[in-house]
């Protein structure tokens, strides 16, 4: 190409588009809005093109010292140009303008800025940014630890990147699928292409994602090579064609592998509709995919260093390559008059993209000795070369405006002559290129440097796995695509499948070397730490001197520095920065770069929105809700309702208005006085069968079990080997080899669970057989005097007299002709039967017992009502009064343990010296001195409410109650030794400053005899 | 995500199942004639290698049974799965077996059953 342009510049709109060339098609002019202006772009174009192709350069402040950032990439490794796009609840912040397709009617705002882009008030940080050296938060914020709070929200105010969208939810749609595939192709630039096609063709069955809209990579901005005689485009249209044509081939754009677990568990978020201003109902936003893959290739590509000198960040400063990119593939020019500062041979296609396109070019080569085709092809364009020479300073305000050029030493560490000065609006920067090698050091794979390339390239992998292309250190074209087809082929074959090698397509480029100058830190003749700052991590906005400034105060490991300064942190992951900085720290450790190694790349590879990790368990169905059969009837008679575990369970039926007082102590008399009804179906029912059933439940419980007789009923604490009480219930023998366990509401999955465990781990010779019956059966609980009354007038067919059906007895029956179990059992310590009928039969029984027990005031009652009646019995609820450190003996419930049995689990653990402690907490009531008064739950018990703080506490009160059968509030509580402490008085402090005061009793605040239990 | 192959359902997701811990704890039959920290080794203290570990596992959204498993925790590589009551069979998993100080317990001793010594129980 001569250096006549063939660029004329574009419509006035956008000053900066070429009037032809590019993947952008400008028969489709997009109009979007930056800042509250309104620009045009193409369709094709990214954010950050049609922002270029308006000239615009500035687009966003930096996070600690908020300076004027442009953008300086080209693809997902932008480090500065973070924008928050869309508005109200569907805003999200942080996109890479690099990756945000632009659409009709795009609304993007810039960031960390106020009130304005171009008027920022934090860039005072920037002044004062002798005082916000690395560590700053740590050396700062230390002391006194009681500040720490108020520090905090001051931090976290001034600091982050952008803001999330206000107090909404997300009105988005998002999707999770699993999938599972032979090969997975993370990156679809000519070698991910090439393993594509490899392994297509093997017929595995094969998944390629790739980040970018279209597939081809790199290779779609470079106008100087071809694939077999082809255009890059138009070679990548032709596989992209021969892959869809394949059945087993998924092809993912816009889709970005981001995590890479153990055993080649893969997780990718797909942008399914982010790119369309229109968004089809029918679609997810976004889809995160969770792949397990048989193998996996690697083909992330490269990113490109910058040089790292003072004032590199300014707008203007671009790498070399997405200056070539925005040229070749998007028809934008992005300045006029430019300079090209490079260590390798690269650039020097920049400068002739550059050239070509019209702009003036002046290429600063840090290197002396030059030579090669590229070379020789830029001077052959009159382009004027200066070898041994660096940019020392570049200047300027809001953008790039002039440079310092100035002759080097080597290393670039010192400067050897007086600079030139040279105005400038763009300056384009090669150091080399870095193997993306995030998803590879994710999945543990090895890295090593090499010493040709000065990058960390993967060695050996540590999952199965194959690394191909750039992304494995092969940068130049035709022996990447032959590298991706090697990879493709032997992943397709450790797969199971079977293809021939195949010959790579062959590529035509410009002949180069792609070894850069190892000139990791340019010099610009000041001291150390004066003049503009020379930024290493955009993003983080960590500076050179900040990496030297942590190893002079004694930081050696890469691990160390990296948290201190921040540097390759956060969302950026060191894509850009990552050899820059290390090169940085090992010079100033006098070490080698190997030595000093690389941190650990964590996931994920660009941050993924949670909507697409959430997908749709979200709501209603982010967790299931387990309804009994009763519970139509309960929403029909207006009851609340209370979360138990997944369960809902009526809490209280409130009549005409009542309060949950008011409508519990209704409950509560009426149980006490008439009868109440409960549904207990949500009870855990266990059926257990088999010849060592009973001797099971004997090592199980801590009382007897063997000679339990069959249709009896008995009551059944259970521990844990260390002692403590882990559940309770009745359990009931139905047969001789066959019986009916129930457990608490809450705890039944974790019964089922402990019970197998013991059965298939330790005791497997037992015969034993369980099964959950929890949701077989509907459980209406009838109980207080008028209970017998109501069963015979709902027409039960057995006798009722204590004689025939005593306490803890079950006896088969029918209710209105249909099979019932009843067992008297009880759990307010009145006359009572648990009724349980087949499930789907629930709604029927509950009606009909109402129905019957009208004339006898049946009252329904909740769960709430449930805890009073219990508590007045001082039965114990596990998990209210019991924490996982209870014993039995704490319990009061010595009665429950056997002293004969020789083991059961928890028999060792209670013979431990420390059980016979006798400041253990120990179960008690408490009668509070003022009787209405009802202590709140967990309120802590003193002896002496006047010593000071921080008092000796005694213990909690665990359940509290006001009783009307009582007449006053009643409660339980664990108090340390608390049964010496009977008949004593404890304290317990509020918040207000306010102490209740209360006596010790046992806790049994009703019927303390037991006369109740047969009606 | 680790991929386990259950012993009676195939290859599946970690998430499927629940990790029991340490392998080869057995319950002591004698506990009653153990000191307090004896019974303490078998209750509470539980191994946390790097290397190789035997652990146990359920398929606790499958078919709920349970399984030992010789894993690195390392590299996470599952060396071998096999039944419980059973020892395991590879290299590893034999040398992590007869590595663990706990094969020496009282504990240990105490839950073997009176007929075999423990000079016999070596090799």
């Amino acid at each position: 190409m001569s250096g006549t342009s063939l660029f004329g510049r574009g419509k006035k709109d956008q000053v900066s588009r070429a009037a032809s060339g590019g993947r952008v098609d400008r028969a489709r002019p997009l109009t979007f809005t930056f800042d509250g202006k309104s620009y045009q772009g193409y369709e094709g174009d990214t954010l950050a093109s049609a922002l270029l192709a308006n000239n615009i350069h500035l687009v966003g402040r930096s996070f600690k010292y908020h300076r004027p950032r442009g953008i300086i990439a080209v693809g997902s490794e932008e480090p500065n140009a973070l924008v928050r796009v869309g508005r109200g609840a569907k805003a999200e912040p942080n996109l890479r303008a690099t990756q945000v397709e632009l659409y009709d009617g795009l609304y993007a705002e810039s960031q960390n800025r106020f009130p304005s882009l171009k008027f920022d008030i934090g860039a005072v940080n920037s002044i004062l940014q002798r005082f916000f050296p690395a560590g700053f938060y740590y050396k700062t914020f230390m002391w006194p630890a009681s500040m720490w709070m108020t520090y905090e929200h001051v931090i976290r105010n001034a600091a982050g990147l952008g803001k999330v969208a206000d107090d909404h939810n997300d009105p988005d749609r998002y999707e999770k699928t699993n999938a599972h595939c032979d090969v997975l192709i993370a990156g679809g630039g000519v070698a991910g292409l090439m393993a594509a096609l490899q392994a297509g063709r093997s017929g595995a069955r094969v998944i390629l994602a790739d980040e970018q809209n279209e597939f081809g990579g790199w290779l779609l901005g470079e106008s100087d090579t071809t694939i077999d005689g082809k255009t890059p485009a138009d070679w990548v249209a032709g596989v992209v064609a021969e892959l869809e044509a394949m059945p087993e081939v998924t092809l993912l754009p816009r889709t970005t592998v981001f995590g890479y677990m153990d055993h080649n568990y893969i997780t990718l978020t797909e942008r399914v509709t982010d790119h369309l201003g229109e968004r089809p109902v029918h679609l997810p936003r976004q889809r995160m995919w969770k792949v397990r893959a048989g193998q996996t290739v690697l083909a992330q590509g490269a990113h490109e260093r910058p040089l790292v000198f003072s004032g590199n960040d300014l707008p203007g400063v671009m790498l070399s390559g997405a200056v070539r990119s925005y040229i070749n593939r998007y028809g934008v020019v992005p300045g006029n008059r430019t300079v090209v500062f490079t260590n390798n041979d690269d650039a020097y296609r920049t400068a002739l993209a550059l050239h070509s396109a019209g702009a003036n070019v002046v290429v600063v080569d840090l290197r002396r000795d030059l030579k090669g085709e590229l070379v020789k092809a830029v001077r052959a364009a009159g382009i004027q070369v200066m070898s041994g020479s660096a940019v020392t300073i570049a200047a300027g305000t809001q953008r790039i405006a002039r440079v310092e050029i100035s002759p080097v030493n080597e290393g670039a560490t010192e400067v050897l002559d007086d600079p030139i000065h040279m105005d400038c609006d763009l300056l384009a920067m090669s150091g080399g290129l870095t193997p993306a090698v995030h998803l590879h050091s994710q999945a543990r794979g090895k890295l090593g440097w090499d010493e040709q390339l000065l990058c960390f390239k993967p060695t050996t992998v540590h999952e199965a796995s194959f690394n191909a292309g750039a992304g494995n250190g092969v940068f130049a074209a035709d022996k990447a695509i032959e590298n991706g087809m090697q990879a493709g082929t032997a992943a397709a074959r450790a797969a199971g499948f079977d293809i021939a090698d195949g010959s790579a397509p062959e590529v035509a480029a410009p002949a180069q070397s792609w070894r850069p100058l190892a000139a990791w830190k340019v010099t610009n003749g000041m001291g150390e730490g004066e003049g503009p700052k020379a930024f290493v991590d955009y993003q983080n906005d960590v500076t050179a001197s900040d990496v030297k400034l942590a190893v002079r105060e004694g930081y050696q490991s890469v691990e160390h520095v990296k948290r201190y300064t921040t540097l390759g942190m956060a969302t950026d992951q060191g894509k850009t920065s990552n050899i820059n900085g290390l090169a940085i720290l090992a010079e100033s450790l006098g070490n080698e770069i190997p030595q000093v190694g690389t941190t650990t790349f964590r996931m994920p590879y660009t941050p993924s929105g949670f909507g697409a990790i959430a997908g749709r368990d979200i709501g209603d169905l982010f967790d299931p809700v387990r309804l009994t059969r009763m519970d139509d009837w309960h929403r029909a008679n207006g009851a609340t309702f209370e979360h138990v575990g997944q369960w809902m369970r009526a809490w209280y039926y409130p009549k005409d208005g009542e309060t949950l007082r008011e409508a519990v102590d209704r409950e509560v008399l009426a149980a006490r006085t008439t009868a109440g009804l409960l549904d207990a179906s949500t009870l855990g029912k266990i059926d257990i069968q088999g010849p060592d059933a009973a001797e099971f439940l004997n090592r199980l419980y801590t009382n007897s079990w063997l000679k339990l007789g069959i249709g009896k009923c008995r009551y059944g604490l259970m521990l844990k080997d260390d002692g403590m009480v882990m559940d309770d219930g009745v359990t009931t023998r139905l047969g001789e080899n066959h019986f009916h366990m129930t457990t608490t509401t809450g705890g039944a999955a974790g019964v089922l669970d402990w019970m197998e465990e013991w059965l298939q781990t330790e005791w497997p010779e037992l015969k034993v057989y369980l099964t959950s019956v929890t949701e077989e059966w509907s459980v209406a609980t009838l109980s207080g005097p008028n209970a017998g009354k109501i069963l015979k007038a709902a027409g039960v067919d057995i006798s009722l007299d204590p004689v025939d059906f005593p306490f803890m007895a079950m006896r088969e029956a029918h209710i209105a002709g249909l099979p019932v179990r009843i067992f008297r059992i009880s759990f307010t310590g009145e006359l009572s039967y648990e009724i349980n009928i087949r499930a789907r039969h629930g709604l029927a029984l509950w009606t009909h017992l109402m129905k019957a027990g009208a004339e006898f005031g049946i009252t329904p009652y909740g769960t709430e009502a449930m805890h009073v009646l219990r508590a007045e019995k001082g039965f114990i609820i596990v998990g209210q009064e019991t924490d996982g450190s209870v014993t039995p003996q704490d319990l009061g419930m010595d009665w429950i343990v056997s002293k004969v049995k020789p083991d059961y689990i928890g028999k060792r653990a209670l013979d431990r010296a420390s059980m016979a402690a006798d400041n253990r907490k120990q179960l008690v009531g408490l009668r509070t001195k003022e009787r209405k008064q009802v202590i709140p739950e967990g309120a802590h018990a003193v002896l002496d409410p006047n010593q000071p703080m921080p008092m000796d506490m005694l213990g909690q009160v665990t359940s509290s109650y006001y009783s009307p059968n009582v007449g006053s509030s009643i409660a339980m509580a664990m108090l340390k030794g608390g049964r010496a402490l009977m008949g004593g008085t404890v304290y317990l402090p509020m918040l207000d400053g306010s102490v209740i005061e209360a006596e010790v009793v046992e806790p049994i605040f009703y019927d303390p005899k037991g006369e109740r239990i047969n009606g | 995500m680790l991929l386990i192959t259950c012993p009676h359902c195939g290859p599946r997701e970690e998430s499927e199942f629940s990790c029991g811990g340490e392998a080869h704890i057995a319950r002591p039959l004698a506990e009653n004639n153990l000191t307090d920290a004896e019974f303490a080794d078998y209750l509470f203290l539980r191994d946390n290698p790097k290397g190789m570990f035997l652990e146990r596992w359920r398929h606790a959204a499958g078919c709920r049974r349970w399984f030992n498993m010789a894993r690195d925790t390392v590299t996470h590589e599952i060396v071998e799965i096999y039944p419980m009551g059973n020892t395991p069979k590879s290299k590893a998993g034999k040398a992590a077996h007869a590595d663990s100080w706990r094969r020496d317990t009282a504990a240990e001793a105490a839950a073997k059953p009176a007929s075999k010594s423990r000079s016999k129980q070596g090799g």
